[in-house]
């Protein structure tokens, strides 16, 4: 097997399509993930044009309903998740010194899975019937009754289909991080980043099956006449909620992780200082990522489940924010006495501990239970979330572009765009976020698609609103620095920034080997440390073997897709078809010659 | 990458044998929300037929009986693939199959008579759980028949040598843990009533 890896013919489209490259799959995971980013933006710039002022008539209340679905349900599993993942597949492998992930084309199988579940999604709006029912799509709702339509249809088989794709990355990376790391690599000197992905995709292996088996009750309900969520045969419609929210919230934790993972690699990086108790804070993360599973409940204080099961859930929400607390602190610590530079990656990093700091404080406010029935489905909410996930998330996910880009593309990012990109975009969340606490609280609640000027909350839906396109500006300058920087950037080099990590080690962008040889790891902070490492050299000493692409993962996702799609038509054969399509190509896949 | 550095990993287990562990641990929690959803519902229907008009307690014990007859051949399958001895590999691998196929049909039967018996998905929540429960694991059953079939067909095309032991293992772990899932679902369905 000597077959040199810069071979000819590695690039084109079908290179793309068939390729099992971590970095290049990581890569379609960006891209495709801000794409979908901006398609649930500008789904949200209509939502708050049609609330900019009171009675609007821009938006039907159908088209509202579809537009905060599919607002959420984009952001949720098309934009941050996937974001995540673009990070995982480029940057995992490298911070642990493997040449690529545990099982390459069930990484590919992934990507496509996502991307072909995300067009599904998507594809509802073509048809005037994208899911209506909330990305919650709370019961009975969402039942064929009140829901006879295929708008849930397209929500329910696209969640089970980008389950599917969450999950194979979640075993992919489980695996890698455990069992692929170089010679030296004791878990307690892994990167955070690599800590914080662990931690996520075992909370993803758990939480998908909870969410799958309450799709597929509602899927059987809607399709098949069961009864699992009808009230008149004696079910109960909080098996729904319990189901879903017991997934749901370790999501919020899917979500946070990977962007604290980010930050915590960014901090110290610029403030040119170790992070502040790393123990502590893996500790932490893996602690809030088993917490994660005994507050599902505070998302239903108002479904009355009684004085015990309230109390229990309140407390356990106030106690959840103490290892998040404690991350905050090891952030600011490590900050301190550091010799800080302002770089747009470090502005982005201070403004998610700043933001999650907003929206962690909201949230403890939610977890009494009284305090809650004031504030549950109103604006407050969404304010809370917002500066959870973007403030925190999204900023955090910047950070990593900001970081990571020169790492992916040999060029870095312009500094100065970046930071207008920064200022700009924190001046616009807080504009559009801010005013939504106080919206809130004088009783506007969410997902009714306008309000009445007597409300007296029409001049701060104005300010949310000019806020929410100070957002769309900020994301101008980035796209337009990304295109500028991409072709005539400064050149990066290995390590632009000084990081104490190892993919710092290796040209930018890497080879496809990653690695010439696999490195040996003697510390914690390999680049910072007085033990050196022993240095990469330049050109391979042996010839070293890839394993050359396969499409049977793509065939595999378009025979998913092919099943959903004939679930919403209703059309048997297409499912069958399908069916067999997906098996034939698993056969396929584990017969084909493929040394990894 | 030499052959021997290729399959090296840092914890010595094999990445595939690994990944199926996470994917047990992932399934744990599909089974322990259907089951936890039967228990939910139980006593719950508001029509009949439910559990004790319809559960057949002595057929549904042979079909229990047969499929942990099943995990024995299985590992009697693994041992065989194991020590090079093709012809008790095919025989145990064919007889894993077969008792699966049996337990199966038995399955089809019990569907069968409690649809004349006027129970289906619709009547009532206990047939929504009850089947959906249990033809989940039925699915999980067959994928496994599937799945020692091409075992099977495998060894007959030469390709299953005590270097494969490996795959048949994995098998195994995968059989195995569906006939855990069954003990579980027979206590809890059919036994505790």
């Amino acid at each position: 097997m000597g077959t040199n890896t810069h071979a000819a013919g590695r690039s084109g489209l079908w290179s793309w399509i068939t390729t099992t490259d971590h970095k290049r799959i990581g890569i379609l995971y960006g891209v495709t993930a801000f794409v979908f980013f901006l398609i649930g933006g500008l789904e949200a710039l209509f939502i708050r044009l049609q609330l900019a002022k009171p009675e609007n008539a821009l938006v039907s209340a159908e088209t509202f309903n579809q537009l905060f679905t599919m607002h959420g349900t984009t952001m949720v599993f098309l934009a941050i998740m996937p974001m995540s993942a673009a990070f995982f597949n480029y940057i995992i492998p490298l911070q642990i010194g493997a040449r690529d992930v545990a099982f390459p084309r069930l990484n590919a199988f992934s990507y496509w899975v996502f991307l072909l579940g995300g067009l599904f999604l998507n594809a509802s709006f073509l048809f005037g019937a994208a899911p209506d029912g909330g990305w919650f799509g709370y019961l009975n709702l969402t039942s064929r009754q009140y829901s006879p339509g295929i708008n849930i249809d397209f929500w329910v088989l696209g969640l089970q289909v980008l389950g599917i794709a969450s999950l194979a990355a979640g075993f992919n990376f489980i695996v890698t991080i455990v069992n692929m790391r170089a010679p030296g690599m004791r878990m307690m000197r892994l990167p955070v980043f690599t800590w914080m992905t662990l931690v996520t995709q075992i909370i993803v292996v758990t939480a998908f099956p909870v969410i799958t088996v309450g799709l597929v009750f509602l899927m059987f309900d809607r399709f098949f006449g069961t009864t699992f969520y009808s009230v008149a045969a004696g079910g109960d419609l909080l098996l729904w909620q319990h189901l879903f929210w017991l997934f749901g919230h370790p999501e919020v934790y899917i979500l946070i992780l990977p962007a604290m993972g980010i930050v915590s690699e960014v901090l110290p990086t610029f403030s040119r200082k170790p992070l502040f108790g790393y123990a502590v804070v893996v500790y932490s993360g893996a602690l809030i990522g088993f917490m994660g599973w005994g507050v599902w409940a505070h998302h239903m204080f108002a479904s009355g489940l009684g004085p015990i099961a309230d109390s229990v859930f309140g407390a356990t929400t106030m106690m959840i924010a103490i290892p998040t607390g404690v991350k905050i602190f090891n952030w600011l610590a490590t900050m301190w006495g550091g010799q800080i530079r302002f770089t747009a990656a470090m502005l982005f990093a201070m403004g998610f501990i700043a933001m999650f700091v907003i929206g962690g404080l909201s949230g403890v406010m939610h977890s009494s239970p009284p305090a809650d029935l004031q504030q549950t489905d109103t604006y407050f909410v969404v304010a809370h979330i917002h500066y959870v996930l973007f403030g925190g998330a999204i900023q955090g996910l910047f950070a990593g572009i900001y970081y990571w880009f020169p790492k992916m593309t040999g060029r870095l990012l312009n500094e100065k765009l970046g930071k207008v990109h920064f200022w700009v975009m924190l001046v616009g969340m807080n504009l559009a976020f801010f005013p939504m606490h106080f919206i809130g609280l004088l009783g506007m609640p969410r997902r009714i698609y306008t309000y009445r000027a007597e409300l007296g909350v029409a001049d701060m839906n104005l300010v949310s609103t000019i806020g929410a396109h100070i957002i769309a500006v900020s994301l101008l300058f980035f796209i337009y620095n990304v295109w500028r920087s991409w072709r005539k950037g400064e050149v990066a080099g290995n390590d632009p920034w000084g990081g104490a990590t190892l993919e710092w080690t290796i040209p930018s962008p890497p080879p496809e080997y990653n690695f010439t040889v696999i490195p040996e790891v003697l510390s914690r902070l390999p680049r910072w440390s007085v033990t050196q490492m022993k240095a990469i050299p330049d050109v391979p000493p042996e010839p070293i073997h890839m394993p050359g692409g396969s499409y049977w993962p793509v065939v595999a996702a378009v025979g998913i897709i092919g099943m959903a799609s004939g679930a919403v038509a209703h059309t048997l054969w297409i499912v069958l078809a399908s069916g067999a399509l997906l098996v034939f190509s698993i056969f396929r896949w584990a017969f084909e010659p493929f040394e990894v | 990458m030499t052959h021997a550095a290729a399959h090296y990993t840092s914890t010595g287990l094999d990445n595939k044998k690994l990944a199926f562990w996470a994917f047990i641990g992932s399934e744990c929690l599909l089974f322990g929300s259907l089951i936890s959803t039967y228990l939910v519902y139980k006593g719950r229907s508001v029509v009949g037929p439910t559990t004790q008009e319809i559960l057949n307690i002595p057929v549904t014990s042979v079909s229990t009986f047969d499929l942990l007859m099943s995990s024995l051949a299985m590992v009697l399958a693994l041992a065989a693939v194991a020590k090079g001895d093709k012809l008790w590999a095919r025989f145990w691998l064919g007889a894993t199959a077969f008792l699966g196929l049996v337990f199966l049909g038995f399955q089809f039967y019990e569907f069968t008579s409690f649809v004349h018996e006027g129970l289906t998905l619709k009547t009532n929540l206990f047939g929504s759980t009850f089947f959906v429960l249990t033809g989940t694991h039925g699915a999980h059953v067959a994928v496994g028949v599937l799945w020692l079939l091409t075992l099977l067909v495998r060894s007959f095309q030469r390709k299953l040598g005590p270097e494969k032991a490996l795959n048949v293992e994995i098998a195994g772990l995968y059989w195995h843990f569906v006939d855990v899932v069954w003990i579980v679902i027979f206590t809890v369905v059919y036994l505790i009533q």
